[in-house]
C-alpha cells in the first residue's frame, strides 16, 4: 500500500443524533482509493451507523463528505447510488418475488413508466455481472429461496452494475460458512485490484487481518484511531475498543450461595452453539458475556425451550428436565424476559395489568373467568413492588417509558415465582437512573435465593452484578471468570473470535 | 425432465389440469357439456369477470385491495345510462370513454385515500363500497335504465361478431388480458408494480416512486371497472341501481386468487388469472345444465374456490419439496 493515494471520500466532523441522543460525533475519516478498510468497535459504537450516513440511509446532522475532492449531499440511498456509494446489508434487501437479474437492474433502468423493459439486456448484463463474481446462479429464477451469501453476491452484482467506486459490507462474514467467506474474500480482492474501495464491518478479527489494509476503531459514536493493519496488534486493537473507565457499581450484598438449581451438560444445537456446559446454584448471578451473534441468545432460548437443543443434557433441581416447549420450563420454575422487549415481551396495545398477569392465568381466573377483583390487587402489588411508574393500570403498556416497560415484564415472570430467572439484556435502551434500580433488583432477587443468567453486552453491568463470567464466542463458551479474576480485557480477549483463540 | 417438472410446477397448470378434470366429470354425465355451444356460454358468463379480474391481479400483486370495484362498475354503467336516456342522440361509442372516465375517477378516489391517508386499502375500498353505490341511487334516482334505452348497437356486441363468431366482448375481454400482460411483464410500471408488493420497504430505496405507482393502479382498477359498467349495459341491456355489479368483487377476488395471485403482493400471471376465471366460468355453466336449483348454486361456487385453492395449496408444497429433493 503506497501511502500517496488518492483520496475517495473524505469526512470531517460527522455528527449524528437519534431522538436527543448521540450516536455519533465529530467523526473525520479519510478513505483512499483501492482500499479495504475495516470499521471496528463494540455494539453500539457507531460504525453502523456510519456506515449509514454514507450509503445515504441517515443523514447526519452535522458534517460534511467529499467524493473525489468534491463535496456532496448523500440525501437518499438513490443518491448514493448514483454517487457509486453501495450499501450491502447483512440480511440483503430484495424484492423475493422478483427475478435475480431484476434485483441486480432495479433502480438503475431510465425511461418512463410505459417504456419498455429490454429484458434481453437485463438477463444479459445480470449475467455478465455474475460471471465477473465467478458466480454461477439461474438470473431467472425467484430471489426468494436463495442462500444468504448468493443473496450477498446479488447485492454485489448490483453494485458493480452502478458501477460503485466505494461498497460497504455490514458484517457480510456472519451468516456465511467458511468456504462462502473465502469466496467473499477473493471477490474484494479482485475489486480492490479494479480500484474500488470497501469498508468492511466486522467483528471478527482474524478475517479483518486477512482481508484488510486499514483499521478504523469507534467507540462510543467517536472515531478513536486509524492505523495500517501490519501496525496493530489485536491486543492494541482490543484495548482501544474497550478503552473506556469503568465506573463500578457495588452490588450491596452478595447473596449466600446454596444448592445447584440449574445444570446444564454439552448443550449442542449445530450452527448457534456447542458443548455449553455450566451450573447455576441458588442465590447467585452468572453473567453470560460476549459479542451479538455468539449464541447467547440461542442458549437462553434453547433452555425455555422457544427452540429446544438438539442434544446434552438439562437438570433442575437435581434431577433431570425435557424442556420442549415454554409451558414446560415455566412449570419446571423458569422464566425468561427476552432481549427484544418489542417483539417478544410486551402486548403493546393491552393495558398495563393484562401485561403483568400474562403467565399466571390459573392465578387470575381461578375458575375459568377473569377475576377483575383479583388481577388488580395482584397487578397493584406488583407495580409498587418494583416502583414502575404508570398513570394507570389499564394504561396501554406502549405508553410506558422502555425502562418502565421492562419492570412490567420482569414483574410478570416474577409472579409465576420462578426459581430460576434468564434475563437477556435486561437494561438494554432504559435510562441509566432506571439501570441502578434495575441492578439492586436483581440483586435483591439473588439474595432471595433466585439463580439468575444475566446476558449482557455491557461489561460494566457483568463486572459489578455477577459472581462468576462464561464468555461465548462463536457458539462455544471460550471462558469461564469468577468474580474476582473478570475484567474488561480478559472478558473481551475471550469474545473476539481470532486466529489461535476460537475454534 | 427440468422443463416438464418446471411446467407442472406453475400454478397455471395446476389450474389448467383442474379445469379439464371438472369439465371431463361433468361431461361424463352430461355429454352435451362438451360441446362448441356450451363453450360459447362458458365464455359469455366470463368477459366482465375477465376485465374485473385484470383490475383486481395488478391492485392484489401491488399488495392491496380493492373492494368497490362492483361499485364502480354499477356507478360507470349508471352514468352511461343516464347519458343514452338524456341525451338520445348521442352516438352511442361515446359511451365507451364516458364509462371509463368515470370508473378512473373513482379509481383514482381510492387511491388518493389510499396514499394520502396511509389508509390501508381495503379500509378505503370497503368504505367506497358503500359510497359508490349510494351515488349510483342518487344520480338514478333508485330508477333502472331500461332496454329501450340502451343503444341497439351497444347490446348487439354481445351477439355479434367480426370474426370466428367470437361476439365483441369476449375478444375486448380478451384484448384487455393481452394488454394486461403487456403491462405486467414489458413496462417499467409493471415491473414496478410487482416490486412494491414483493417489498414495499425496499421499493423506495430503489428508487421507486410508491405513491405514483399505487395512484397509477388504483385508477386503472377504477378504468377497467368503467369499462366492464358499459359491457353490463351491453350484454344485459339494463342498468339497475341495485343488481349492476353487486357481488362482483367476490367473484373477481375468487378468480384471481384461483389464479394463483397472492394476497400477499408480488405475485400472480395474467395467464393464472385467465384460467381461474374460466374454471370460474365452467362451472357457473355447468351447475344449470347439472339441475342444481339457483338456490344452492352460491353455496357450491364458493365450495368449489375453497376446494381450489385447497388442492392447488397441496399440489404445489408436494412439488416444493420433490424440487428441494431432488437439488441435494
Amino acid at each position: 500500500m503506497t501511502p500517496e493515494r488518492p483520496m475517495l471520500i473524505e469526512a470531517r466532523g460527522i455528527s449524528k443524533q437519534f431522538g436527543g441522543v448521540e450516536v455519533l460525533s465529530d467523526v473525520d475519516l479519510d478513505l483512499h482509493v483501492g482500499e479495504i478498510h475495516a470499521l471496528l468497535g463494540e455494539n453500539g459504537a457507531g460504525k453502523s451507523t456510519f456506515a449509514k450516513i454514507l450509503a445515504g440511509v441517515h443523514s447526519p446532522t452535522r458534517g460534511t463528505l467529499k467524493l473525489n475532492g468534491q463535496t456532496v449531499d448523500v440525501s437518499s440511498p438513490i443518491a448514493a447510488q448514483k454517487l457509486g456509494i453501495a450499501l450491502i446489508h447483512q440480511e440483503p434487501v430484495s424484492f423475493p418475488d422478483l427475478s435475480v437479474a431484476e434485483n441486480i437492474v432495479m433502480g438503475r433502468q431510465g425511461g418512463g413508466l410505459l417504456s419498455r423493459v429490454p429484458w434481453a439486456t437485463i438477463i444479459a448484463d445480470a449475467e455478465r455481472y455474475l460471471d465477473m463474481l465467478g458466480v454461477s446462479l439461474d438470473v431467472n429464477r425467484p430471489m426468494r429461496g436463495l442462500s444468504i451469501a448468493n443473496q450477498q453476491m446479488v447485492e454485489i452484482a448490483r453494485s458493480l452494475a452502478s458501477d460503485s467506486k466505494l461498497i460497504i459490507m455490514d458484517e457480510p462474514t456472519a451468516p456465511l460458512t467458511p468456504r462462502e467467506v473465502d469466496t467473499l474474500f477473493a471477490i474484494a480482492r479482485r475489486l480492490r485490484e479494479e480500484g474500488r474501495t470497501i469498508i468492511f464491518i466486522s467483528h471478527r478479527l482474524e478475517e479483518v487481518r486477512m482481508l484488510c489494509d486499514r483499521v478504523t476503531i469507534f467507540r462510543d459514536g467517536a472515531h478513536i484511531s486509524t492505523q495500517s493493519i501490519d501496525s496493530i496488534s489485536d491486543d492494541e486493537i482490543i484495548r482501544l475498543m474497550i478503552g473506556r473507565t469503568l465506573k463500578k457499581f457495588m452490588r450491596k450484598h452478595v447473596a449466600e450461595i446454596g444448592e445447584t438449581a440449574l445444570e446444564v451438560s454439552n448443550l449442542t444445537l449445530p450452527g448457534l452453539f456447542e458443548d455449553v456446559s455450566f451450573s447455576l446454584r441458588r442465590g447467585e448471578i452468572i453473567g453470560l458475556g460476549g459479542l451479538v451473534g455468539a449464541g447467547r441468545t440461542d442458549v437462553a432460548r434453547a433452555l425455555f425451550g422457544v427452540q429446544p437443543a438438539a442434544s446434552g443434557r438439562i437438570s433442575i433441581g437435581g434431577s433431570d428436565a425435557t424442556i420442549e416447549k415454554p409451558t414446560d420450563a415455566i412449570n419446571l420454575g423458569l422464566a425468561f424476559v427476552p432481549e427484544d422487549r418489542a417483539g417478544h415481551g410486551i402486548f403493546a396495545t393491552l393495558p398495563v395489568e393484562h401485561n403483568l398477569t400474562a403467565a399466571i392465568p390459573g392465578k387470575v381466573a381461578p375458575r375459568g373467568f377473569i377475576s377483575r377483583k383479583v388481577e388488580r390487587s395482584i397487578s397493584q402489588k406488583a407495580v409498587s413492588d418494583l416502583s414502575v411508574r404508570l398513570a394507570s393500570l389499564r394504561q396501554p403498556i406502549v405508553e410506558l417509558s422502555g425502562g418502565n416497560q421492562q419492570k412490567v415484564i420482569l414483574a410478570r415472570w416474577l409472579l409465576t415465582e420462578p426459581d430460576i430467572l434468564i434475563l437477556d439484556e435486561p437494561t438494554r435502551g432504559i435510562d441509566i437512573g432506571v439501570k441502578a434500580e434495575f441492578y439492586d433488583m436483581i440483586g435483591d432477587l439473588a439474595e432471595a435465593g433466585r439463580a439468575i443468567l444475566l446476558i449482557s453486552s455491557e461489561l460494566p453491568e457483568l463486572l459489578s452484578l455477577c459472581d462468576r463470567i462464561l464468555v461465548m464466542s462463536e457458539g462455544r463458551v471460550t471462558a469461564e471468570l469468577p468474580r474476582g479474576e473478570a475484567t474488561q480485557e480478559n472478558i473481551m480477549q475471550a469474545a473476539v473470535p481470532r486466529s489461535g483463540v476460537a475454534a | 425432465m427440468t422443463f416438464l417438472r418446471s411446467i407442472l410446477l406453475r400454478r397455471e397448470a395446476g389450474i389448467l389440469i383442474m379445469i379439464v378434470i371438472f369439465c371431463a366429470a361433468v361431461g361424463l354425465y352430461k355429454p352435451q357439456f362438451l360441446t362448441g355451444q356450451s363453450l360459447r356460454i362458458v365464455l359469455l358468463l366470463t368477459p366482465l369477470i375477465m376485465i374485473g379480474a385484470m383490475a383486481q391481479m395488478l391492485v392484489l400483486v401491488a399488495r392491496h385491495v380493492d373492494l368497490s370495484i362492483g361499485s364502480m362498475l354499477g356507478f360507470s354503467a349508471m352514468v352511461v345510462g343516464l347519458m343514452y336516456r338524456e341525451i338520445p342522440d348521442i352516438y352511442w361509442l361515446v359511451g365507451f370513454p364516458v364509462a371509463i372516465l368515470t370508473g378512473a375517477i373513482l379509481g383514482l378516489g381510492n387511491g388518493l385515500l389510499v396514499t394520502i391517508f396511509k389508509l390501508p386499502s381495503i379500509i378505503v375500498t370497503l368504505g367506497t363500497l358503500s359510497l359508490y353505490r349510494g351515488l349510483t341511487f342518487i344520480i338514478s334516482d333508485a330508477r333502472q335504465i331500461n332496454r329501450s334505452v340502451i343503444p341497439t348497437e351497444l347490446k348487439a356486441m354481445s351477439r355479434t361478431s367480426p370474426i370466428f363468431d367470437i361476439p365483441w366482448i369476449i375478444l375486448i375481454a380478451f384484448g384487455i388480458a393481452g394488454i394486461t400482460y403487456v403491462i405486467a411483464r414489458h413496462t417499467q410500471l409493471g415491473r414496478q408494480i410487482y416490486a412494491l408488493g414483493s417489498n414495499p420497504e425496499a421499493a423506495p430505496l430503489r428508487g421507486i416512486d410508491v405513491t405514483k405507482v399505487t395512484l397509477i393502479v388504483f385508477t386503472l382498477a377504477g378504468a377497467l371497472s368503467g369499462l366492464a359498467g358499459i359491457l353490463y349495459a351491453s350484454r344485459w341491456g339494463f342498468v339497475n341501481p341495485s343488481n349492476t355489479g353487486a357481488g362482483f368483487e367476490f367473484q373477481v377476488i375468487a378468480a384471481v386468487v384461483i389464479g394463483g395471485v397472492s394476497i400477499n403482493g408480488g405475485v400472480g400471471t395474467v395467464m393464472g388469472t385467465v384460467l381461474g376465471v374460466l374454471l370460474l366460468g365452467c362451472v357457473a355453466a355447468a351447475l344449470p345444465l347439472l339441475g342444481i336449483p339457483g338456490s344452492t348454486q352460491n353455496a357450491i361456487y364458493g365450495a368449489v374456490i375453497l376446494i381450489a385453492l385447497l388442492i392447488d395449496r397441496s399440489v404445489r408444497q408436494r412439488g416444493m419439496i420433490s424440487v428441494a429433493g431432488a437439488a441435494k
